[in-house]
């Protein structure tokens, strides 16, 4: 037979080929190259990113674990350790949304039980389309309904998230999904297979013909086609799920395995071959030993199957009866597929015959790593020397307001995150709807808070400043509740990283969000990179999205963003560097996505942070909300719709009243606070150098805005909060 | 008195119940594994929410058939307090245990949310600590919740004063905008005849600290607490 | 005939893309099992249990089934 060259079909480059036969010493077989490819795709071996992501702090004096394992470990005290991770679904979710989106739940959960933490928290980070059209809506819906679907189910709080339409993300949705646990910093089990002689046991769901080559498939640009790309979507069962996660973690916490890793992308042929490759040994098992739902399997599909709730356990041969005794009680099957030897090689034998005998380092490690070509693109500068102060000012600031309360980005996700049990487990001191949630930690009087954040028109305008504000905004929300941000897990979703102008997207981006993370003090320490999310040529914003962990040492302390008492005074916390570019307004009240970004100072950034920190530790405020999206009149109208309280305000004069009402601007923070403690709060800001505005009263059922002498807007709370709570069922239903 | 939280596949307020028992009222509780066969000397039984079987075929359709049940069903028919929240409500009404059946919410999604309910019984072991009439403010997080009786089972429940709960608006008023799901009469919580075992889709155990938002679903438990109580006084 | 709001939302949906002829839509699951029985009497009465003791609840659901001989 000729050479049917089909490592190209299997989307390995010619190199990529000549560099495994190299590595084997010999030419592989099919299953081998199989192997291969989905292991060397970029979703596996992040070969395009890579070098970027070197730049990411990764170490710090609560980090345990940084990248590399499934999920980042951080110290919390009482030796105790937070374990969390995002991760993205976007391509499944693209083509079957509530699948997509549950699996994308399933495997995020895995990733942290696999550790041997206890889930205690989901969040998530949704893009989609305009929501005027059909199919966006039935995107959007079954995304939400499987997030729900899978989370609800297994009894983990889904506590927060945020959702963002536009154009571009159409045909190519975002489905970023993190998952947050705990555990006692000494029962982290590594997904190591050590040992020789130990077991190498599978447990949980049978192996199908399921997403057979989904790594590569999210590794690949969408396209008409993609739709027959059905059959590489899995399939989720929730309920085995939660079976699994539970006797997982009983026999972790009974030490009763030596390693642990979860089975996702690449199936089989990940686990096996990082197992032996992180621990430097190898492993035999016998492909018969698989329980099969499907008949007549070959051996490639059942190494590279993505059937999901399935575990790898690695055994010492003693412990097998405790471990079987374990599972057995929720009518869980183990299967003992083989044992780990010292021959640093996975070897597959099938039907009595060797099938596969892998370098377990080449095939997970021993990928290319390429510094792609970088390019600014065309549009860079051409929309950032966009004045949008040019434009002519509304005549209403009254109705700009309502029409933002009422745009889909802005508006309250309650429709949304109803669908979701965002308090079982009953932990959630602050649920959805806020800055970040709070998860109470039973027994020590601390919480965790969470976010997670990312706004693609800022990275789209200006990747490397729009990445800074990624990391700037989910510590800054973190820190809104009073807590210290800790750690940081990103989703990095961009275009095809082998064109030029998008990798250099992604390299400004990635510079940006590494500087913030330094200037900051928060490590990375763990993340997802998710390329080629382009549609028929077109990408997607450059959209990281940062998941940020903050530890909150008085669980009662923490701070929430309604107004709580009439007679407070509203402060402003931080500088007043604002730009209408990029803006919300700009987006919604003149269709446009253009112009610079305000600047971001990181020294101001980290100073407002650990003044707020302050504040709230001393008890000093009664809210404090994160100005974003539509600027001081947002934050404001939000503020007096979810404490039901209206507000008088007073701007300066002579002001840019448009910029001043929906300007927006990084490092700022609107306070509520009792007059009697104005004085500390000065003197604080003051010692952290940073900038106040005392600008109104918490008062009355309005929200009354005035600028010398002039009321600009006055509108009742119950009309904000109609405009910003009916939206959703009004457009969905 | 011994509370029992059972156990099913794919419970998940199991520990909710378990901790508000254990150290918000600092009473003595336990697990019941489904596939044990007694109920261990326990005073009080609750069966908890969740996901039992994965909601596959029908809410709580296979739960019912655990080994666990059969101690559960005679538990029951010796008078023994019985509470099933949530999925163990479905449990309950697909056991025969309770009457009536709990449907796809009328709106087709899941619901999470704070609710009002009223008490419209108060002589029973779950409620006698609630005056008439009184409003709670509880959570609710469920997909199928809409309960549903035939109109002459409901003539024969509302006459027997089978029905426990209903949700209102803040004030107590049975509207539908306060129907969180569709369930006829607006009805949140039924007993049995005998009024010892109590079904009920609002979660009591989740409104035990202010913390969380309300402390309104103590009192169905403060009320069981009071029942043996007075009758071990007795 | 017992509730059935999905059936209703289907109905609307039907409507919305135009649909206007369709007057009712009921749905239920559907069920299939193999089952060994001596024949098909015995089956008919093996289901008929199953049916009411598991698969369907009276109170909100009806069932109905038909008997197919399996290949041999």
């Amino acid at each position: 037979m000729a050479e049917s060259k089909l490592w190209r079909e299997l989307g390995l480059t010619d190199r990529e080929f000549e560099l495994i036969v190299e590595q084997m010493g010999r030419k592989p077989n099919d299953v081998e190259l199989n192997m291969y490819s989905v292991m060397w795709s970029e979703h596996c071996c992040y070969k395009h990113s890579l070098s970027s992501l070197k730049l990411f702090p990764t170490a710090g004096e609560r980090v345990i674990q940084g990248p590399g394992e499934n999920a980042g470990v951080v110290d919390i005290g009482d030796g105790w350790c937070a374990v969390f991770k995002i991760e993205s679904h976007n391509h499944p979710s693209a083509v079957e949304p509530y699948q997509g989106a549950a699996t994308g739940i399933g495997g995020i959960l895995r990733d942290i039980f696999t550790m041997g933490a206890q889930p205690v928290a989901f969040l998530n980070s949704l893009r989609f389309g305009d929501l005027t059209s059909v199919r966006n809506r039935y995107l959007f819906d079954g995304v939400v309904a499987g997030i729900g679907g899978y989370g609800n189910c297994v009894g983990i709080p889904t506590v927060g998230g945020e959702i963002y339409f536009e154009p571009c993300y159409g045909g190519n949705p975002l489905v970023n999904a993190m998952c947050v646990g705990i555990m006692p910093i000494d029962r982290l089990v590594l997904g190591k297979a050590g040992g020789v002689g130990n077991l190498v046991v599978l447990a949980g769901a049978r192996t199908g013909r399921d997403g057979i080559h989904g790594v590569t498939f999210a590794s690949e640009e969408l396209s008409g086609q993609s739709e027959e790309k059905r059959p590489a979507v899995q399939v989720g069962d929730p309920f085995l799920g939660k079976l699994l996660m539970d006797a997982t973690l009983e026999v972790i916490e009974k030490k009763l395995v030596s390693g642990v890793q979860d089975l996702g992308g690449a199936g089989l042929t990940c686990a096996l071959t990082e197992t032996a490759s992180r621990a430097g040994t190898g492993v035999v098992v016998d492909l018969d030993q698989v329980p099969l739902r499907e008949e007549g399997m070959h051996s490639f599909e059942i190494l590279t199957s993505e059937s999901q709730e399935r575990m790898l356990l690695i055994v010492e041969p003693g412990k097998l009866k405790a471990v079987e005794e374990v599972f057995k009680r929720w009518e869980l099957q183990l299967a003992v597929l083989g044992e780990v030897t010292d021959s640093k090689m996975v070897v597959a034998r099938h039907h009595g015959v060797t099938v596969a005998e892998v370098p377990a380092a080449s095939v997970s490690g021993g990928s290319p790593v390429y510094n792609p070509e970088s390019r600014e693109p065309e549009y860079y500068r051409r929309l950032a020397d966009f004045d949008p102060l040019i434009l002519p000012a509304p005549g209403d600031y009254r109705k700009v307001l309502l029409k933002l309360l009422a745009a889909p980005d802005i508006a309250s996700k309650e429709w949304v995150w109803r669908r979701y049990d965002y308090m079982v487990r009953t932990c959630t001191v602050q649920g959805p709807g806020g800055d970040a949630a709070v998860i109470r930690l039973r027994k020590t009087g601390k919480a965790l808070a969470v976010s997670t954040d990312g706004n693609g028109r800022y990275t789209y305008l200006d990747p490397y400043r729009g990445g800074m504000m990624a990391v700037a905004e989910a510590t800054r929300n973190v820190s809104c509740t009073g807590a210290e941000p800790i750690g940081i897990t990103d989703c990095l979703n961009f275009g095809n990283p082998e064109k030029p102008e998008i990798y250099w997207q992604f390299r400004q981006a990635v510079e940006g969000m590494a500087e913030a993370c330094r200037a900051l003090e928060v490590p990375v320490v763990g993340g997802n990179v998710s390329f080629y999310n382009e549609v028929e040529g077109e990408a997607v914003y450059p959209t990281p999205v940062v998941g940020a962990v903050g530890l909150l040492k008085d669980l009662h302390k923490h701070c929430g963003i309604s107004l709580r008492r009439k007679g407070d005074l509203l402060l402003l916390l931080g500088p007043e560097v604002l730009s209408l570019g990029g803006s919300q307004y700009l987006k919604t009240c003149c269709g446009k996505v253009a112009g610079g970004l305000p600047e971001i100072d990181l020294e101001t950034e980290k100073n407002v942070q650990l003044l707020l920190r302050r504040l709230i530790d001393e008890e000093l405020i009664s809210s404090a909300h994160d100005l974003s999206d539509g600027g001081l009149a947002v934050a404001l109208a939000e503020s007096c719709i979810s404490g039901s309280i209206g507000a008088e305000v007073k701007l300066k004069e002579k002001s840019n009243l448009l910029l001043d009402l929906f300007g927006e601007g990084p490092s700022r923070v609107l306070i509520s606070l009792d007059e009697k403690n104005m004085e500390r709060v000065r003197k604080l800001a003051g010692d952290f150098k940073i900038a106040v505005c005392e600008i109104g009263t918490a008062a009355g059922d309005t929200l009354i805005i005035s600028c010398g002498g002039d009321i600009i807007i006055e509108v009742k709370v119950s009309a904000m909060s109609a405009a910003y709570k009916e939206v959703f069922s009004c457009i969905m239903e | 008195m011994k509370f029992g939280v059972i156990v099913f596949p794919g419970s998940n307020c199991d520990l909710d119940a378990y901790y508000l028992i254990r150290d918000i009222l600092r009473e003595p509780v336990e697990y019941i594994h489904y596939n044990e066969e007694s109920i261990k000397q326990c005073d009080v039984i609750i069966l908890p929410g969740g996901f039992t079987y994965g909601d596959y075929l029908r809410s709580g359709a296979i739960a019912r058939f655990s080994p666990i049940m059969s101690a559960v069903t005679d538990f029951a028919g010796r008078g023994g307090a019985i509470l099933g929240i949530c999925n163990g409500f479905q449990v309950l009404t697909e056991s025969g245990l309770l009457p009536g059946a709990l449907y796809r919410n009328n709106h087709l999604q899941f619901r999470c949310e704070q609710v009002f309910v009223r008490v419209e019984n108060n002589s029973l072991p779950f409620t006698r600590s609630a005056s008439l009439g009184k409003v709670l403010e509880m959570p609710v997080a469920h997909g199928d919740g809409s309960y549903y009786a035939p109109p002459e089972l409901l003539y024969v429940m509302e006459k027997n004063n089978q029905i426990v709960f209903r949700y209102t608006d803040a004030d107590g008023n049975v509207t539908p905008a306060a129907n969180p799901n569709g369930s006829i009469e607006n009805i949140a919580g039924v007993c049995n005849s005998r009024g010892n075992v109590i079904g009920m889709m609002p979660h009591p155990e989740r409104a035990g600290e202010k913390l969380l938002g309300s402390r309104h679903g103590l009192i169905i438990f403060k009320s069981i607490i009071s029942y043996f109580q007075n009758r071990e006084v007795v | 005939m017992v509730l059935d709001p999905q059936g209703a939302a289907v109905k609307n949906s039907l409507k919305a893309l135009g649909y206007e002829d369709v007057s009712q839509v009921r749905v239920g699951k559907y069920i299939e099992l193999t089952i060994e029985a001596p024949g098909r009497e015995d089956a008919s009465a093996r289901v008929d249990e199953m049916s009411r003791r598991l698969l369907s609840n009276p109170v909100i659901e009806d069932f109905s089934y038909t008997l197919e001989e399996a290949g041999v």
